[in-house]
């Protein structure tokens, strides 16, 4: 059934692009304010959903030609290896390093490894999302 | 870390290693690489046998748990260097051998070697851990690298069953022992052997003592292959020879035998140790004995013969304990059972090697094990012949091989056991000698028919699938080496004496100061009971061995319905066909009864303990105001729960459903939780979006158009029910602050200790970050799930269309 969805997809070419980067933010700037990356993930794939509402899975996988199975791996890869890090300077598990640096333009920024971690946690949360819906919507 | 710890994990080290070596070097035999490392161990480690033969240990300890008081900690002492040396040694002799046994062409060498490191590491680990968490670890990874080893060639249906069986078994028995470490820790407040050993009076006398002393010894037992867990070696000898004369043979089944012998200090002093392992041994010693006989496979008649050598050895660590009860004898004559303990594992492993070797050279030589098939080997392989001839001779117990002097000793041991008084022994000690008496007889019998049905007789060529030669000369180096090492024992038995044995003997008897027993062997010792007994034995052998040549038919077949094997088998398939039966009455495919039992046992069984316990409580005093807007919002929650009911569609549902879920985020904004607000928001988009992509999923009812379920009664029960109890719950739990709340110590932390201010993320990612970590590991497996099941039922669906 194709169905007349021009203001649908009109709005999403926009609405996709601002979700995007609003996940972005509050996936960074999650430390410090509301966010992090669980909710980031979550985000982007809604942005991704809205554009497969909108779309077809076709033209998705077109715009985005990710394998999210892949994303997954990488993401657990990522974190593992930010928990296990701490081992090589003869500390436990888990523990975060982090400093103040002060940047041009960007000003007064904190590089934490905790970053580290939510980005593999960002990516898995964003592979499974996707990976389920691609999977079921696929099937169809 | 130190060079200890380096030795024991370097084979795991070069396992890493080696399939680069192997990819990189095909041409040079992977083996060749591998065979350096035991060569340098072996080295490594006789550097310690003055040491030990002065009555010093050496110990290295590094932490691993120290919380928990688990350290890698390794100790040397007499016994463990005997096995360190054992396993290097032989080792050696093995990865040579192997070298010429496989092919590098068509074998998966890289794999072979892999884990036959593993297994040496994983060995060296066992003898030498003082920590009983650390040997349980290294234990499991031996009997993980035997299952490996067993079917390595895993295109056989046989080895197959013969890697599972072992694995079943072995890791069976593994788990008990880990119960009966964990006993022992709970009495003795330690994993360490060494402090154990300390306090051995006083764990006598606890309740737990018994039951830690039999998990033990069923880990002992099965890894030892005693009876009745003697099954899995005989279907073990799948796998290469190498690895039947390395694991199965000289090695890993002695690792029962070692933890018995290490840890025979702490419970040696009971009876029950005395008379289970001494029994235990004599009977595995017997039968192991008598199911030899009746074998027709040259390796299976090895692997019997193994069992009731293991048995042998077994019965005089048994006997051996009664040494403690005697501490005031001048000489102590059951010490001299635990020296022939000793000097028969050494005499094991050397004679039984060189006969697994001489095995593999006829198999390989003529492509059968058969003794039916084979004969007349004597002309073509004659020095093949003279290692089987020394190797067996010592296996039967003749002089002047080593295998006669620790049969002697083993004898002599047996009638000992007249003189005990301890234990009920008096009255029953007499079955020990008769028993002991009957399987050397047998012994005697399974030896002669391994050298001597092969090599005598007629070379019948058309049974053969090739035409027999003498094996290239690399694959005789072994076993040539080991037969010398045979006759050397022999001949010379006091060169192990002070220098092995007797450290070995006192890490097993601690109690005696090492000059206490004098441990002297000599190959003549006078006109003694045990000289007459071994007289009798080849008398009453030879004419048992004539007597079967002429009856072809084995005597006293037990029916094959009867075996232990059938049992074996007969559980295994009981325990397949019960839990497909209780799968398939608990997985019925349908969605709603699994929700139904799910939810109903979560009523019941929570309803229960708040009844029980009488923990429902309600305390309004940190109740946060109601206002206009929380009001609202909940009469949005109640009415679209109802309305949920009256919906005509799914698809009406499903979004009332988000409108729902909506109403419950905005209560998160009005308490002041943006990033709860925030994560429920965006969740109960994506779930929605879900929802409708499942929606075209899911059976449509009868004719097509979607029909609304009946009302019925227990859907409606169980959904009160789980809304009775979650309120009930959520109330209590509020109610009772049993302790501080931690979410103090969060706020004041976050900041200084993690440099974040949103205390909620710093929570997630580091305070509990390993919760996190796991929890996005379910998640992933969960979406690899969904995709293997979906993609699954597309091809099938494919497939039939």
């Amino acid at each position: 059934m194709k169905q007349n969805d021009l203001i649908l997809q009109t709005v999403t070419k926009v609405a996709a692009f601002v979700i995007l980067l609003f996940s972005a933010a509050i996936f960074l700037g999650g430390h410090y304010s509301p966010g992090g990356g669980f909710v980031g993930g979550l985000m982007t794939s809604a942005a991704i959903v809205l554009l497969l509402l909108a779309f077809d899975l076709k033209t998705v996988t077109a715009i985005l030609p990710i394998d999210y199975k892949y994303m997954i791996g990488a993401g657990l890869l990522i974190s593992s290896l930010t928990v296990a890090g701490g081992l090589l300077f003869g500390v436990p598990l888990m523990t975060h390093a982090y400093r103040y640096v002060d940047l041009p333009l960007l000003g007064h920024i904190s590089l934490h490894t905790a970053v580290l971690f939510d980005l593999g946690v960002y990516l898995v949360v964003v592979g499974v999302t996707m990976t389920i819906i691609q999977t079921i919507g696929e099937s169809e | 870390m130190s060079l200890l710890h380096l030795a024991v994990l370097s084979p795991f080290l070069l396992a890493l290693i080696v399939p680069v070596l192997y990819k990189l070097f095909r041409q040079i035999h992977t083996g060749w690489f591998v065979l350096l490392l035991p060569i340098l161990l072996f080295s490594y480690f006789s550097r310690f046998i003055p040491l030990t033969k002065q009555g010093d240990v050496i110990r290295e300890r590094a932490d691993w748990i120290p919380s928990l008081g688990i350290h890698i900690d390794f100790y040397v002492d007499g016994l463990g260097l005997l096995f360190a040396l054992l396993i290097t040694g032989i080792g050696c002799l093995v990865i040579f051998y192997s070298i010429f046994y496989l092919s590098k062409e068509k074998e998966k060498l890289n794999q072979f070697y892999v884990f036959l490191l593993l297994f040496m590491g994983a060995m060296l680990g066992v003898v030498l851990s003082d920590n009983l968490i650390v040997l349980y670890s290294f234990w499991e990874f031996t009997s993980l690298s035997s299952f490996l080893l067993i079917g390595y060639w895993n295109e056989r249906e046989r080895s197959r069953y013969g890697a599972q069986k072992s694995l079943l078994i072995t890791v069976l028995g593994g788990l008990c022992l880990l119960g009966g470490i964990i006993l022992l820790s709970v009495m003795g407040n330690t994993f360490s052997i060494r402090e154990l050993i300390a306090q051995s009076g006083q764990l006598m006398d606890q309740a737990l003592f018994t039951p830690a002393l039999l998990l033990v010894l069923l880990g002992a037992f099965t890894k030892s292959a005693q009876f009745p867990f003697h099954i899995w070696l005989p279907d073990a000898m799948e796998a290469p020879t190498p690895v039947s004369a390395y694991l199965h043979s000289a090695t890993m089944v002695k690792a029962g035998i070692y933890l018995v012998a290490r840890l025979s200090p702490v419970f040696a002093e009971s009876g029950t140790w005395l008379w289970l392992v001494s029994l235990t041994g004599l009977i595995t010693l017997f039968w192991g004995s008598f199911s030899a006989i009746k074998q027709t496979d040259l390796k299976g008649i090895l692997a019997f013969s193994t069992v009731s050598q293991l048995g042998l050895i077994m019965s005089l660590l048994g006997l051996g304990a009664a040494a403690l009860h005697y501490d005031s004898m001048g000489e102590n004559i059951y010490l001299a059972a635990t020296v022939a303990a000793v000097f028969h594992l050494i005499n094991h492993a050397t004679f039984k090697g060189s006969l697994f070797m001489v095995a593999g050279i006829i198999d390989h030589e003529t492509g059968t094990r058969d003794i039916k098939r084979l004969g007349g080997l004597m002309q073509v392989m004659p020095i093949t012949f003279t290692v089987a001839i020394i190797g067996a001779f010592s296996m039967a117990g003749l002089p002047p091989f080593n295998g006669f002097l620790s049969k002697e000793m083993f004898l002599a041991s047996m009638v000992n056991v007249l003189e005990l008084d301890i234990f009920n022994l008096d009255t029953w000690g007499m079955l020990f000698p008769v028993i002991a008496w009957v399987a050397s007889v047998f012994t005697f019998i399974y030896s002669m028919i391994v050298v001597l049905k092969p090599f005598t007789g007629k070379l019948q060529l058309s049974l053969l699938e090739r035409k027999p030669h003498e094996a290239p000369i690399g694959m005789l180096v072994s076993p040539i080496i080991l037969a010398s090492l045979v006759v050397i024992f022999g001949l010379f038995p006091n060169l192990l004496s002070t220098s092995i044995i007797k450290p070995a003997v006192a890490g097993i008897q601690p109690g005696f100061a090492l000059d206490d027993f004098p441990v002297h062997i000599a190959i003549w010792h006078g006109f003694t009971p045990e000289l007459w007994m071994t007289i009798g034995i080849i008398a009453v052998g030879l004419i048992l061995y004539l007597f079967f040549q002429k009856r072809q038919k084995p005597l006293l077949l037990l029916p094959d319905h009867l075996s232990l094997n059938a049992v074996y088998d007969a559980s295994l398939r009981e325990l397949e066909r019960s839990s497909s039966f209780v799968m398939k009455w608990l997985m019925t495919g349908s969605l709603r009864t699994y929700l139904l039992s799910i939810f109903s046992f979560f009523i019941v069984s929570l309803g229960f303990t708040i009844y029980w316990k009488n923990a429902f409580a309600l305390d309004t005093g940190h109740f946060a105001p109601v206002g206009f807007y929380e009001l609202l919002l909940a009469i949005v929650i109640v009415v679209a729960a109802i309305a949920i009911l009256f919906a005509k569609s799914r698809l009406t549902s499903i979004i009332i459903l988000g409108a729902a879920g909506y109403a419950i985020s905005l209560f998160f904004v009005l308490l002041r939780a943006p990033d709860l607000a925030l994560t429920q928001l965006v969740i109960e988009t994506i779930s929605v979006s879900l929802f409708l992509l499942c929606f075209f999923h899911l059976p449509l009812m009868a004719s097509r158009k979607e029909e609304r379920m009946s009302f019925k009664l227990n859907n409606a029960v169980i959904s009160i029910g789980v809304g009775v109890i979650v309120t009930l719950i959520a109330l209590s739990a509020h109610s009772n602050k049993l302790f501080d709340s931690i979410s103090s110590y969060y706020l004041e932390n976050a900041y200084k200790e993690a440099g974040g201010k949103n205390v909620v993320n710093v929570i997630l990612v580091d305070f509990r970050g390993l919760d996190t970590m796991f929890e996005i590991s379910v998640l992933s497996i969960a979406a690899l799930g969904i995709f293997a099941m979906i993609k699954l039922r597309l091809t099938r669906r494919k497939a039939k269309s």
